[in-house]
């Protein structure tokens, strides 16, 4: 492949474009309603009205607004039709003709889109991911040539650097920093691995980034490996995740096929490979150091850093490791320039981030937010608040290691700096919003549940400690607990966070800790009086 | 008779031997292996073939994983224990996960998986005594925009409530 | 080899270069507490009781696995780290089943030993009382999962120090324990060699010596050591 062969592959890819276009989700939430049977069917009327020539149907990947789905939308109207069933399959095709009829459509002009600043969810919905052609007509690896064929490894470095982008992974660690340490770091061998075990509950971001654009994953990848000098890469993606495992295989074969991956990369002497490996349900397998212990198939228990995996990391040699939403941020920058992305975003925090709004909302789905964007502007405009007029009364970001977020607190920018000021993190980009009939202390008791059942069990302060925060808890809601319960499980939370050994026990008691600050009322609303307490002697008159 | 016949060694090779003769799934393990050369750090992989191929691990299959990968026993049975998606028990015929991720949760999952664990008389990772069903639960499948989700046989399934989970698992189970 | 200059608890010293806190500090004379260090066996940084306080980290550092550097001060000892030792000893004795006037090790015990030491006199937490029981299989040696604190010891050994690879941890979280094999009775065991080094390097009563009662059992953890000296230095002076 050369870029000649990667222009004449647009080319031609383009020419074929048909007028019409349906693009139909088949991401993996909207073939849980059918999404695949709709497709059947809108290919099959497509060929009973003889328009062949003239419609596309095309699948595509997760359109952002899951909860409305299967979802269908018709290019260049744009109509977007919601909750289609395969039997509306002859209606739609009737309306491209103009004729009105009745199915449900969502506003593709409503601020839930219209808000939204996609460099990630760029292709999202508008390729087909299970085509290498489809994403290169949207000059998919020109960025990976231009690295390769045009800059030295140390000007991707420096245009990291620049970017300012930072992990979405959670921690928000300057990514350019990192892969420059990979690339410093003396090692016969060096690695980059892709982190897609996405474990936090209520987080689908990463997920719909495989199946919907697995592609750009790759280039980024390939792109890192130069940069760092690295000639292998692994994508940990969890078991749970099959769709995205299917299409990241496929991807890998089409880009291998096209010389755009494996031995002699657009003709150079660069060589990179990509193998994917499968999780098996360990959610500590998402913290870096836990994740390489399962890549060489051993038990995904975490170890003290330092050293840090970008010097020794995988099998004892130098590792870069980032996640998928950092990586699929890579070839946008390359290709768009430095200075657009560090344009968007705040001064701390550039670009853009993911997220996946779910639980007590009226749009369930995905967004893709400039960074320092009000979280009101997030749950109320785009989200459309609760449903059924309900009132929002926090939002948890970050998973398990994360925080809730009171309603007063809702005009906060979401970026990395404010939301660890309020006690709550980024995290990949999980949002939960809870509406008033939400009790917060079960709420920090199912995370607390969370972490006791998903902690591996190496050191005593999180396997111990969870297993008494919970206990503590559970006595809480079933109102058993007195004032010193109260304060041995603040006294624990306090212990655990200081001297766990790595990062999920150290967050463990985020969701404890947030909603003590701002709910503290719903924890001595359940205390009972303490049998051996010493007694307060009455106020002199 | 020789005792050296008789070492642990040499019976568990003269096992192997006739597991390989008498059962094709290991044939297939086999050749998944060689697909890896033998490597070490190929055990998840190597183990989710093997679940795939067997339902569950049994002690046979750990042991020769263990004997292909040159691994002590214990090292694969401790692999093999943490992850929870592999599993030592035969499982039922069909299973039900329920998603037990935030946002399935606040939309309601714990009635779900209240409704059918009162119903199939079973608790979470359990099966079924006439081995119909076995009931789980995941933590987050990433389904969270048509919350609250069950995976019936591997097919997510949007938006349940206890009754459609109900009439969905009753075809399996007699209540 | 470079000698790096380092303070620890306000004192002055000099310690070979890559050598970790804890040597540091044993080598000045300052004790710091452990439980899954042991002499002779790489270490894992998992029972978070060396943990000490080095200036300009924010972090708690553990000394067993920390690498000393040129001009480091390091804490050893001050009110918040022992409040954090006492409570992750609490945490320990509320887990599992600790009887110790019963168990074979009372008096030998590093667990016991700490305690006292550190003056946690008495549990604040509700116990646990989990079920786990007693393998007793083996012709003269018994494992009592109940005084298993998970430090992974025994683990060690058997696969660094005698090479059977018999014991390992299974499952995870609260419900990990150690196992033999494939979670078989010790007796059972095709690749124990009976050596009885997880004996020496348990720091609790959980790995006991059959017929051994009450305060009886006494380990020479020396030997460890000195197998790995032997071994890898050449050195056969004990
Ligand atoms: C308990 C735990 C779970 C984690 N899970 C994930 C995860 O699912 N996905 C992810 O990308 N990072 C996860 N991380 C963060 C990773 O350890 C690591 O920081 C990240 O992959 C680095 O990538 P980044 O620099 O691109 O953010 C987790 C960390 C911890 C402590
Ligand atoms: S903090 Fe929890 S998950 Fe992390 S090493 Fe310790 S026990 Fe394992
Ligand atoms: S006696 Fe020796 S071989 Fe047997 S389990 Fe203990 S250390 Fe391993
Ligand atoms: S048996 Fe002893 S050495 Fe082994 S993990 Fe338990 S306490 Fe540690
Ligand atoms: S899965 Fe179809 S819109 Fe997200
Ligand atoms: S001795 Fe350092 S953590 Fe146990």
């Amino acid at each position: 492949m050369t870029l000649n062969d990667l222009q004449e592959t647009k080319a031609k890819e383009l020419a074929t474009r048909k007028k019409i276009v349906l693009r139909c989700c088949l991401a993996a939430g909207c073939i849980s309603s059918d999404a695949k049977g709709v497709k059947e069917q809108l290919v099959k009327a497509v060929a009973e009205a003889g328009l062949q020539d003239e419609v596309e149907v095309r699948g595509v990947g997760c359109m952002k607004l899951c909860c409305e789905g299967p979802l269908v939308q018709a290019d260049p109207s744009n109509a977007l039709y919601i909750k289609v069933t395969p039997d509306n399959a002859p209606a739609i095709i009737a309306a491209l003709k103009g004729g009105k009829v009745a199915l449900q459509q969502a506003d593709p002009n409503s601020p839930f889109f219209t808000k939204q600043e996609p460099i990630v969810l760029a292709n999202c919905g508008l390729i087909d991911p299970e085509r290498i052609e489809s994403y290169i007509a949207a000059d998919g690896y020109l960025a990976l040539h231009d690295a390769i064929v045009e800059m030295e490894p140390k000007d991707v470095l420096d245009a990291m650097v620049k970017s300012g982008l930072r992990g979405r992974g959670g921690a928000g660690f300057p990514t350019g920093l990192k892969w420059g340490t990979v690339a410093k770091s003396p090692g016969a061998r060096k690695y980059v691995i892709c982190n897609a075990d996405e474990g936090d509950p209520g987080a689908f971001m990463d997920r719909s980034v495989l199946e919907s654009d697995p592609h750009a994953i790759l280039e980024g990848m390939v792109i890192a490996g130069y940069a760092v000098g690295a000639d292998q890469g692994y994508i940990y993606c969890r078991a749970e995740y099959p769709l995205a495992i299917t299409r990241l295989q496929k991807a890998i074969h089409q880009a291998k096929r096209l010389g755009l991956l494996g031995a002699g990369i657009f003709e150079s002497p660069i060589n990179f490979n990509i193998d994917i490996r499968i999780g098996a349900g360990a959610f500590v397998c998402g913290e870096e150091t836990a994740l390489m212990a399962s890549v060489e198939g051993k038990r995904g228990t975490p170890r003290p850093r330092p050293p840090f995996p970008a010097e020794r990391g995988l099998f004892d040699c130098p590792t870069l490791i980032n996640n998928v939403e950092t990586f699929a941020n890579v070839a946008p920058i390359l290709r768009r320039g430095v200075e657009w992305f560090a344009g968007i975003g705040t001064e701390k925090s550039k670009g853009t981030k993911v997220f996946a709004l779910a639980g007590k909302i009226q749009n369930t789905g995905l967004i893709e937010v400039p960074m320092g964007t009000p979280l009101r502007t997030i749950v109320e405009e785009m989200g459309g608040g609760a449903p059924d007029g309900g009132k929002i009364k926090a939002v948890q970001t970050g998973g398990p290691s994360g925080g809730c977020i009171p309603a007063q607190h809702l005009d906060t920018p979401v970026d990395y700096e404010s939301l660890t000021q309020l006690g709550s993190i980024m995290g990949s980009g999980g949002m939960i919003v809870m509406d008033e009939t939400t009790r917060m202390v079960d709420v920090a008791r199912f995370f607390m549940e969370f972490c006791m059942d998903e902690s591996c069990g190496k050191c005593i302060p999180c396997r111990a400690g969870t297993v008494q925060m919970h206990h503590l808890l559970v006595k809480l809601l079933a109102r058993e607990a007195n004032a010193r319960d109260l304060a041995q499980l603040e006294e624990l939370c306090d212990m655990v966070k200081n001297t766990s050994l790595c990062g999920l026990g150290q967050t463990s008691p985020n969701p404890v800790l947030s909603t003590l600050r701002f709910f503290r009322e719903e924890y001595e609303e359940l205390l009972q009086p303490d049998p051996h307490a010493v007694p307060q002697l009455a106020a002199k008159p | 008779m020789n005792t050296l016949l008789e070492s642990p060694r040499n019976k568990a090779v003269a096992r192997f031997a006739q597991l390989l003769a008498s059962d094709k799934r290991y044939k297939i393990l086999e050749a998944h292996i060689k697909k890896f050369q033998h490597r070490q750090d190929a055990l998840i992989e190597v183990l989710h073939k093997a679940q795939e191929l067997f339902g569950y691990l049994e002690d046979d299959v750990l042991r020769y994983t263990a004997a292909q990968l040159k691994l002590p026993a214990s090292r694969v049975y401790g692999v093999a224990t943490f992850y929870h998606f592999f599993t030592l028990k035969p499982q039922g015929e069909h299973n039900c996960v329920v998603c037990m991720g935030t946002a399935c949760y606040v939309k309601g999952a714990d009635k779900i998986l209240a409704a059918v664990e009162a119903s199939a008389h079973i608790k979470a990772g359990e099966t079924t005594p006439d081995n119909k069903l076995s009931l789980l639960t995941a933590r987050c499948i990433g389904a969270c925009g048509i919350a609250p989700a069950v995976v019936y046989d591997g097919t997510v399934t949007p938006r349940q409530t206890p009754e459609t989970a109900l009439a969905q698992i009753n075809q399996w189970v007699t209540p | 080899m470079a000698a790096k200059t380092l303070t620890i608890d306000g004192t002055q010293i000099s310690a070979e270069n890559h050598t970790s806190i804890l040597q540091a500090a044993k080598e000045a004379g300052v004790k710091i507490p452990t439980l899954c260090h042991l002499e002779g066996v790489y270490d894992v940084g998992a029972c978070r009781l060396c943990l000490v306080e080095v200036k300009g980290s924010n972090k708690l550092m553990p000394a067993c696995t920390t690498r000393i550097y040129e001009g480091m001060e390091v804490t050893t000892d001050n009110e918040r780290l022992q409040k954090y030792r006492r409570m992750t000893l609490e945490l320990l004795f509320a887990e599992r089943n600790h009887v110790c006037a019963v168990c074979v090790a009372n008096g030998h015990c590093e667990l016991q030993a700490l305690a006292y030491e550190l003056g946690m006199d008495h549990v604040r937490y509700d116990y646990c009382y989990p079920k786990w029981g007693v393998d007793a299989s083996h012709r003269f040696m018994g494992m009592d999962h109940n005084r298993c604190i998970l430090c992974q010891r025994c683990v060690r050994v058997c696969w660094h120090i005698e090479g059977a690879g018999t014991k390992n941890v299974s499952g995870r979280g609260s419900k990990s324990h150690i196992i033999s094999d494939l979670n078989e009775p010790w007796g059972n065991s095709t690749t124990c060699t009976s050596c009885g080094k997880c004996l020496l390097a348990c720091p609790t009563g959980a790995l006991f010596h059959k017929g051994d009662t009450a305060g009886e059992s006494l380990r020479d953890r020396s030997k460890l050591e000195f197998i790995v000296n032997a071994r890898e230095k050449q050195q056969w002076t004990v």
